[in-house]
């Protein structure tokens, strides 16, 4: 299965658009899409509006390739999943964004091995092409832990605990999760 | 010496949903031992966190007025009634007004700049370092021309 995504927010419908038309001519693969507020049809996508967290994760976690808009939350989450992505920037002159700070990230993100940058649909089809032709393999899995990184977690540690002495069972290591 | 209590810090934690929310869950590992009050625009999202304290607060942003001082109502009766030691944001909007508010209530406050800015500072992000304690970045070029701290980042 193939999970596309768009995001909370605004509609894109360019991405969409394209991602149905290769499905046209690739029936044989299932493409599940959250298309948000969108009058528009997709005629081979099965589409829902807006998912629950759970859902998207269990889309997220079902899928062999992962299609979406360059949003943060999805570029994050297929990284802790190690799912292949491929991404398209929204942009402000199609009304898809407030500004252009989709194009910004993907740029950035284009260094991490799981993400494909796209800029348009015939890059997309492009891309989806040598997506089916490798097997949709994995990339290898990511350098990145499912937290954070040791600075930032460290910085915001310090600024939590300002005015407290901390737990003497805190103070050298994490305490563990209460689950 | 400054005295220092022995009971453990109240966190606010605040974030729209989507990638702010993400980035929060990721920071999340920083609050153990801490009482923390989540407080997000996803009511769908409180299955992921173990907190015993879930909160939501309508979506707003800057073209939705209405929808801005309703969500700044909501903030300003969680702050009064959880009266946190620090309030923390990784935006947007909901996140830089529970940091205005947290600090006529006295809260030492971070907001926390999306990875997504990696050009320049969301408008949440410069709104907040007029009032927020700490205004994190997580592109180092950025925060050398913006004031902000480079302090890592979540990935």
């Amino acid at each position: 299965m193939i999970f596309a995504t768009i995001g909370t927010q605004l509609p894109f419908d360019r991405m969409l658009a394209s991602l149905d038309t290769w499905a046209a001519r690739n029936s044989s693969l299932p493409i599940v899409a959250q298309v948000g507020a969108t009058s528009r049809r997709f005629q081979h996508l099965q589409t829902v509006t807006a998912i629950p967290q759970s859902e998207f994760r269990h889309y997220m976690q079902a899928a062999r390739l992962v299609v979406a808009h360059a949003g943060m939350g999805t570029i994050l989450s297929a990284a802790e999943l190690g799912k292949p992505l491929i991404i398209m920037p929204r942009l402000a002159k199609f009304g898809e964004h407030r500004n252009d700070h989709q194009q910004h990230t993907s740029h950035e993100m284009s260094r991490l091995s799981h993400v494909t940058v796209v800029a348009n649909g015939e890059e997309l089809h492009m891309a989806l092409d040598r997506v089916v032709a490798r097997g949709f393999a994995t990339p290898p899995k990511m350098a990145t832990e499912a937290d954070a990184c040791a600075p930032l977690l460290e910085a915001l540690r310090e600024f939590v605990w300002a005015s407290h002495s901390v737990p003497a069972h805190t103070a050298r290591r994490p305490v563990r999760s209460s689950t | 010496m400054r005295e220092e209590k022995q009971s453990r810090p109240v966190v606010l934690a605040v974030s729209s949903s989507g990638g702010h929310w993400v980035q929060m869950l990721r920071v999340s590992p920083a609050f153990r031992g801490a009482e923390v009050h989540y407080v997000t625009t996803d009511r769908s999202a409180a299955h992921q966190v173990k907190a015993d304290h879930f909160h939501t607060i309508i979506d707003a942003n800057k073209d939705t007025p209405i929808r801005l001082t309703i969500c700044a109502l909501k903030l300003i009766w969680l702050v009064a009634s959880v009266r946190p030691d620090a309030v923390v944001s990784t935006g947007a909007a909901g996140g830089y007004l529970a940091i205005r508010i947290a600090r006529l209530f006295g809260a030492r406050t971070m907001f926390i700049d999306s990875i997504a800015n990696a050009r320049e500072l969301s408008m949440s992000a410069r709104l907040s370092l007029k009032v927020a304690d700490r205004v994190l970045c997580q592109w180092p070029r950025v925060a050398e021309t913006t004031g902000t701290e480079y302090r890592g980042a979540v990935i």
